[in-house]
């Protein structure tokens, strides 16, 4: 092996890390505020990718008219718990937020679908629409079950899996899609090029590990999701709507999840069903980051990417092998450091 | 003990079914098929639902069981029937490699570690030269008794569910038993668990193991039904489907393991072939509806569906009792339980700048009631901790009878004769107070799990519950006897928490504020009943927010404020001691 190699491999590592690191903050972010395992996160990002990938290419993506058809169902859910106190500002915001708003976006591409609108519209786009589509599956999916288990929830999470990824082969087909580069252009430095590409990336990453990092840290709905996730009861004691909460986490993490889907469809050719492996991969940084820490969760993405890297150099063969049996020695680690603390929770 | 008929019923009606005339071939590969998935079911609701040890991993191990069985009899030669007990064995011993390092992961980082391993295994089946790698192995051959060959999904239809039923059966009895009581306590944490003697780690292990095993058998069943192995079904996909075939039959139910198999497997049959006629052309319909159910099914029923339809059957008459003539053997007594039991010398506990308890040194005599008081935060409970090693002290030492256990767990503590009750209920809710009060004399039974499954323990366990039943007469429970805990008030709740620590046979009782939620007539009985104990050569030391109480009851009184013994004597002395005063109501003006 030489130096070039080495570098090289070091550099596909660290954007894939970056991705990883992302996917794996959203899932920190939701585990933390709702207790959900979101098995789903891998969807996010097929979703963004090839929602993206067909605007790009003048289709009409499905995805838009599925956010539609989920506002529809969580209106009538909000509708129906609330049946007995209706009044009227209630029932019109509520079909504003799940009925209007996705009927307009709706509206928007289909009339821009058919004439390839540029990058940044079809980027806004998949992003609205996948942001509305995790907005809704929190209150149709998982608001109904926030009393119970994180086993029901994670088992309902599976089920919420399957169907999306169904539902992705009925919208994009079991073709893969590519999209346009976001930024087009690149430089070399020494023996290494960057693309514009890949430096989108790395920007991307750091600005939202930033940006979470300062929502947390500063603004008040950011500390009422931490105290969400620290205690619901309590959080709800002091004035906190929790459900409010879970929206906010199911909204950043597709977001962040449609984003990671966006900046690797130009790269990698995406199917249907690819998100879920990558999804599992932003899981296995998470839990390395022991499902709390963001920072700790961002290094062992990197590291997983660059893992990932060198096996699929040396052992391609061997390389998903490699990258879920790297927990093992983590967990065991993580375990002998950390004893086990009584639960006084079911 | 349950009774056996329905089971019987069950077996019969299993065992005619193929002999239905007319009774369509589809049918039975659809039971195979539900039988299969009820034996990792079942595994998983040992584990998950009764354990709380949530597994993604179980599918690898219906791997293992496969794989092996397939490379033994395609490329050895050997008989099926050889393989059996190799299969079972390779999953076990997987089960021990992979649980030594799992078990110990607390709340979500077991489930996500065995996600882990589970995507690992199912790789490395599909990368594997002498496994074939993703085509598999063929051409096994199929079980055969004699010159009959189960070839057909009929015959070896039998073969599934004899194994289907005698794992129920098994599993249990297992329940059923002093190792099933542990394994039932381990959901609601460990420290209780512990403080009776029953060692977690290993309890975990043994639940991890049986599932494996099972999930091994059902992979046997499974190569030599389809004569072919690859690695698709041992998949994550796979892995999770099984968790949540546990979950919608009822995680906490071995037959909801089996109803959950049989609704999984027909939904998922009856979507695949009805469905494409209602919606024509589209790819994935039954995925996207069968996930979509799933959620629903989960918002209608979050318990699972047996425990829903056993809501509906009326309710059964409450258990036997036990027969109190049996005796228990004595907990063997070290010499000189007669001095000073308990010697505290120092003792401190700092949790990083916070000195919770500061080197407070007190003892406890043989045939005495002491009582630590103090107002909220003094240290008591963190003493209590310490004496019973929950906690280790930072400095100062403990020693029982003259010996020391400063570092000793707290299943050492328990076999010395201290037991305890805590001042936050630490009971399992969904057992009877017999079962709860009954793990208490667990260092008194010997039975193993594989004596327990066979029920090769029913002497030995029949003392123990005989015992049970005797500690929860002497506290005044008997009419509680067959109620479940958690439907108990929560003075009584306490009150069974004496009624478990009594079990043990102790000399030296710890009782974390006992009288609390309990009105005043039946403080005057726990009064009664722990002179009554006193007088027959127990000691006690209690913790007790109620002066009344205290008074009249303690021969000795220990009084801490933030972390610091300020004072000790009799009740009368502290009564009139100016720092206990100030302590407790300030500094007069």
């Amino acid at each position: 092996m030489n130096t070039t190699i080495m570098l090289f491999l070091l550099q596909d590592g660290i954007t894939n890390g970056a991705i990883y690191a992302l996917l794996g903050l959203a899932l920190v972010l939701v585990f933390a505020v709702t207790r959900v395992i979101l098995i789903p996160q891998g969807e996010f990002v097929t979703y963004g990718a090839l929602t993206y990938a067909s605007l790009a290419s003048g289709q009409m993506p499905g995805t838009a008219k599925l956010a539609l058809a989920m506002g529809i169902t969580a209106c009538a859910f909000d509708l129906f718990v609330a049946r007995k106190t209706l009044h009227g500002r209630l029932i019109l915001r509520s079909v504003l937020a799940n009925v209007v708003l996705p009927a307009i976006v709706l509206a928007l591409t289909i009339s821009l679908a058919a004439q390839k609108p540029p990058v940044a519209v079809c980027i806004a786009l998949s992003l609205v629409i996948v942001a509305m589509i995790g907005l809704y599956l929190y209150r149709i999916a998982f608001q109904p079950l926030a009393h119970t288990s994180v086993l029901v929830l994670l088992i309902a999470s599976v089920g919420v899996h399957l169907a999306l990824q169904g539902l992705g082969l009925l919208f994009f087909g079991a073709e893969g899609q590519r999209g346009p580069a976001v930024l087009s252009g690149a430089f070399t430095a020494g023996a290494l090029r960057f693309t514009g590409q890949s430096l989108t990336v790395y920007g991307i990453t750091i600005a939202f590990i930033v940006g979470l990092w300062l929502f947390f840290g500063l603004t008040l709905y950011g500390k009422a999701l931490r105290a969400t996730a620290v205690n619901r009861l309590g959080a709800r004691l002091a004035g906190i709507r929790t459900t409010l909460s879970g929206q906010i986490a199911f909204l950043l993490a597709s977001i962040i999840g449609a984003l990671s889907g966006i900046m690797i469809v130009p790269i990698t050719t995406l199917y249907y069903d690819s998100g879920f492996l990558i999804g599992l991969k932003g899981f296995v940084a998470a839990i390395i980051g022991g499902l709390v820490s963001y920072p700790l969760t961002a290094v062992a993405a990197l590291f997983v990417g660059i893992v990932e890297a060198f096996s699929s150099f040396y052992a391609s063969n061997y390389k998903e092998v490699i990258v879920f049996m790297l927990l093992i020695p983590v967990l065991l680690l993580r375990s002998l450091a950390a004893p086990a603390v009584e639960e006084e929770k079911d | 003990m349950q009774s056996r008929l329905p089971i019987l019923v069950f077996a019969g009606v299993m065992a005619a079914i193929p002999f239905i005339p007319g009774m369509p071939p589809f049918w039975i590969v659809l039971l195979d098929n539900i039988g299969l998935a009820a034996l990792v079911a079942m595994g998983l609701v040992l584990l998950t639902g009764v354990g709380g040890l949530t597994s993604f991993g179980q599918a690898a191990f219906v791997g293992f069981g496969a794989y092996t069985t397939a490379l033994l009899t395609t490329a050895y030669g050997l008989s099926p029937w050889l393989t059996l007990p190799l299969s079972l064995l390779v999953s076990g011993l997987l089960a021990v490699l992979l649980g030594l390092v799992t078990v110990r992961l607390s709340g979500h980082y077991l489930p996500l570690g065995t996600l882990a391993w589970g995507l690992g295994l199912f790789y490395l089946f599909s990368k594997l030269e002498f496994l074939g790698r993703n085509d598999g192995i063929s051409a096994i051959p199929p079980l055969s008794i004699g010159s009959f060959k189960m070839l057909s999904p009929g015959s070896i239809y039998f073969a599934i569910w004899v194994a289907v039923i005698l794992s129920a059966l098994l599993t249990m009895n297992l329940l059923d038993s002093r190792t099933g009581r542990a394994i039932r306590a381990l959901r609601r944490g460990h420290v209780a668990a512990e403080a009776f003697g029953v060692h977690t780690p290993r309890a975990k292990l043994l639940v991890f193991i049986h599932a494996a095993v099972l999930a091994g058998l059902s992979g046997w069943l499974y190569a030599h039904l389809q004569r072919a192995v690859n690695p698709t079904p041992f998949g994550a996909q796979a892995g999770i489907e099984y968790l949540f075939i546990a979950v919608v039959g009822g995680a906490g139910y071995v037959w909801g393991g089996v109803l959950g198999a049989a609704i999984v497997v027909i939904l998922k049959e009856v979507l695949q072939s009805y469905l494409p006629l209602i919606l024509p052309g589209s790819g994935q319909v039954e995925t996207i509806v069968f996930g979509i159910m799933l959620v629903a099914l989960l918002q209608l029923a979050p318990g699972g569906v047996w425990p829903w339809l056993v809501s509906f059957l009326p309710e059964r008459a409450g258990g036997k009792k036990p027969d109190t003539s049996l005796k228990l053997e004595q907990r063997s007594r070290a010499s000189g339980e007669a001095g000073v039991l308990l010697q505290v010398e120092k003792a401190r506990k700092q949790f990083g700048g916070v000195v919770a308890v500061n080197n407070v040194s007190f003892d406890v005599q043989a045939r005495e009631i002491v009582a630590l008081i103090g107002p909220n935060g003094a240290g008591k409970s963190t003493t209590f901790n310490l004496i019973t090693g929950v906690l280790s002290a930072t400095s100062g030492s403990i020693s029982v009878l003259g010996r020391k256990v400063d570092r000793a767990p707290p299943q050492e503590i328990v076999k010395l004769g201290i037991s305890r009750t805590f001042q936050h209920v630490k009971l399992v809710p969904d057992m009877t107070v017999l079962e709860n009060v009954a793990i208490g004399a667990h260092l008194r039974g010997h039975s193993g799990p594989l004596a327990s499954m066979l029920r090769l323990d029913r002497a030995d366990e029949a003392k123990l519950l005989a015992e049970a039943a005797r500690q929860i007469e002497r506290v005044g429970l008997a009419e509680q006897m067959h109620q479940l805990a958690g439907s108990l008030s929560l003075g009584q709740q306490r009150i069974v928490e004496i009624a478990r620590a009594l079990c043990v046979d102790p000399m030296l009782l710890l009782l974390d504020e006992p009288a609390a939620g309990l009105r005043h007539m039946e403080k005057q009985q726990l009064a009664k009943l722990l002179r009554e104990l006193r007088d027959g050569g127990m000691s006690v030391l209690l913790v007790e927010h109620d002066m009344g109480f205290v008074m009249n009851l303690a021969d000795r009184i220990v009084v801490l404020d933030f972390g610091t013994k300020i004072a000790e004597g009799t009740p009368a002395t502290i009564k009139t001691n100016p720092e206990v005063i100030k302590a407790y109501l300030g500094v007069a003006a």
